[in-house]
């Protein structure tokens, strides 16, 4: 499905400030996980998603999506087949514009000089119902008057409106109050899972890391140092996690927003 | 002053600020939708002035605006060009194109800084004809104006309603977004430098019509600056938060009142050359405004601060 080999960055190169941030990382995705991915900052989890994104170029390696080497495609073109969402939620959206404008162009539907449609704003409706948000009845009033958490429903529902190959979730709850928090994920959930979308998912938090989905990586300094699934993972504890970090790595995990967490 | 002076004198601020307000609307597309400020734009609105007058000349005066027209998509092209696919600054890119504009300019008008159009057919000497005799007899030059300004902003509020046009106000509002809806920015910045270009041109195009006549100088008064007024003026109007129709007859309503406003203080003896202190003065003003406001509000909570008070 996704396929990473020997992926290398290095930023700032031949500069004093020069950062190894991907060191040839090798990942091979199958259809339908869904991976959860933690480590400490500056680990390289969202570098990862940037080089699979296209938001760059790697230095050195390929990458695959559906046997296809995408490694030099640009990122828009990879767009049609990733979706992503950030932990900003007014990255995904344009402020200035309505939401059934910011859907038109998720949606992508018809010529360059199409319209809105009746039958685009029906199936607008429908879906935004589903977000149980009462964005349905609001469609034409600008995004930039929503709340984070509806952004971030609203960007979800964006992201995955024409189902993608891969969605890449980058903390994406983590700007949002524990209980919009959690819907946005519920919601995401039932999302992939109707989909049967394949998913990385970047989360410091990790309970859910190990709750949600059915494998996890463990990043730092640029590379995967622990990778794990099926039933190792299921016997799993919190503690386990941060004792293996210790080990891979030499040093203790120290985010401090997963510190708070436990 | 005589109620026909006063009429007179709207009369003109009305032909000027509709051809001006085509310029506004140039700017509307590429400062306020697509968020570049497009300093080749006096360059465009010059050359425009330029094709139109030697098109009008060879005898073919409805021809001269949709020349003028692709003119100012090809400027807009190059424009778009230069910083989207080979590295230059926005701003750089703009200044560049408006000084390669001036020889430009010079060379198609066989380096002639004047052409006169006054024993030349134009779109106005046929309107002219057209209405003699009839009640609008006086007012040709309106009425074509009027045409000319309502095709561009019928046409401008279906455009930006298209896929298209969504993605070029999306562009300016959050390019990342355009990228992950599967569509390059570069070219969406590109169609809208051509299209905004292409109205910049036009402006100019019936400009020197009007006057009937082309000088290299034209858009010396500070088209750009000019122009960057009278949409800050329209915003005031109908901002942000208004359809994009009513957006733009704003910007026309805000070119007529500069216009208006420049007028009256002519009449009241300011000297013409203060017309670019003026509308940088009124840029400014508009600009700024709302930071200073904020910054007003910080002093005064640093002054009671100061004085161990508590903020009122």
């Amino acid at each position: 499905m996704l396929k990473l080999q020997n992926v290398s960055k290095t930023f700032h190169p031949g500069t004093p400030d020069a950062r190894l941030a991907l060191d040839r990382v090798n990942l091979h995705v199958k259809a339908g996980d869904f991976i959860s991915i933690i480590g400490a900052n500056g680990a390289g989890k969202s570098t990862l998603f940037n080089a699979i994104c296209g938001s760059f170029f790697t230095d050195e390696g390929a990458i695959f999506l559906d046997g296809r080497n995408i490694t030099m495609l640009p990122e828009h073109k990879r767009a049609r087949m990733i979706g992503r969402l950030f932990q900003d939620p007014m990255r995904g959206s344009a402020p200035d514009m309505s939401i059934e404008e910011n859907l038109a162009l998720a949606a992508g539907r018809g010529g360059w000089f199409s319209h809105i449609t009746a039958a685009d704003r029906r199936a607008f409706r429908e879906r935004l119902s589903l977000l149980g948000m009462g964005l349905e009845d609001r469609m034409r009033q600008p995004v930039g008057l929503l709340s984070g958490g509806q952004r971030q429903a609203l960007t979800l529902l964006m992201a995955t409106y024409n189902t993608p190959k891969l969605l890449l979730l980058d903390e994406h709850t983590a700007a949002l109050d524990p209980g919009t928090a959690e819907k946005v994920l519920a919601l995401t959930r039932s999302i992939v899972e109707e989909g049967h979308i394949t998913c990385l998912m970047i989360t410091h938090n990790m309970q859910s890391a190990l709750d949600l989905g059915n494998r996890t990586l463990m990043m730092d300094r640029g590379r995967i140092i622990y990778d794990v699934t099926g039933e190792e993972r299921a016997g799993l504890t919190v503690k386990d996690l941060t004792d293996k970090f210790r080990q891979a790595s030499g040093r203790v995990l120290d985010n401090d927003r997963m510190l708070l967490e436990n | 002053m005589s109620l026909d002076k006063i009429l007179s004198l709207m009369q003109t601020s009305l032909e000027l600020g509709l051809i001006s307000s085509l310029t506004v609307l140039a700017l509307f597309l590429s400062y306020s939708m697509l968020n570049v400020c497009d300093l080749s734009t006096d360059g465009c609105y010059t050359l425009g002035a330029a094709v139109g007058t030697l098109v009008a000349l060879s005898g073919h005066p409805w021809l001269s605006l949709p020349a003028a027209m692709l003119a100012g998509v090809i400027s807009g092209g190059v424009t778009a060009v230069l910083q989207t696919r080979m590295g230059v600054q926005s701003l750089l890119a703009g200044i560049v194109v408006n000084t390669a504009l001036y020889s430009v300019n010079l060379l198609l008008t066989g380096n002639k800084a004047q052409l006169s159009l006054n024993k030349t057919t134009t779109v106005f000497t046929i309107a002219k004809e057209g209405f003699k005799g009839t009640v609008l007899g006086d007012q040709y030059k309106l009425i074509v104006l009027l045409i000319v300004v309502v095709l561009i902003i019928v046409f401008l509020s279906l455009f930006l309603r298209t896929r298209l046009g969504l993605s070029i106000r999306a562009t300016g509002s959050n390019a990342d977004m355009v990228r992950s809806s599967s569509i390059n920015p570069i070219f969406t910045t590109t169609v809208g430098l051509c299209v905004s270009n292409s109205f910049t041109a036009l402006s100019g195009c019936l400009m020197a019509q009007q006057q009937k006549s082309f000088d290299i100088n034209m858009a010396s008064s500070g088209v750009l600056t000019v122009s960057l007024a009278s949409l800050l003026i329209g915003g005031v109007f109908f901002g942000r938060n208004k359809s994009i129709p009513l957006r733009a007859i704003g910007a026309v309503l805000g070119a007529f009142i500069f216009r208006l406003v420049y007028a009256l203080a002519l009449r009241l003896h300011m000297p013409a050359f203060m017309l670019k202190a003026v509308s940088a003065i009124i840029v400014i003003l508009a600009i700024s405004g709302p930071y200073l406001k904020t910054q007003l509000g910080l002093l005064r909570r640093r002054r009671c601060a100061a004085r161990g008070e508590e903020a009122s």
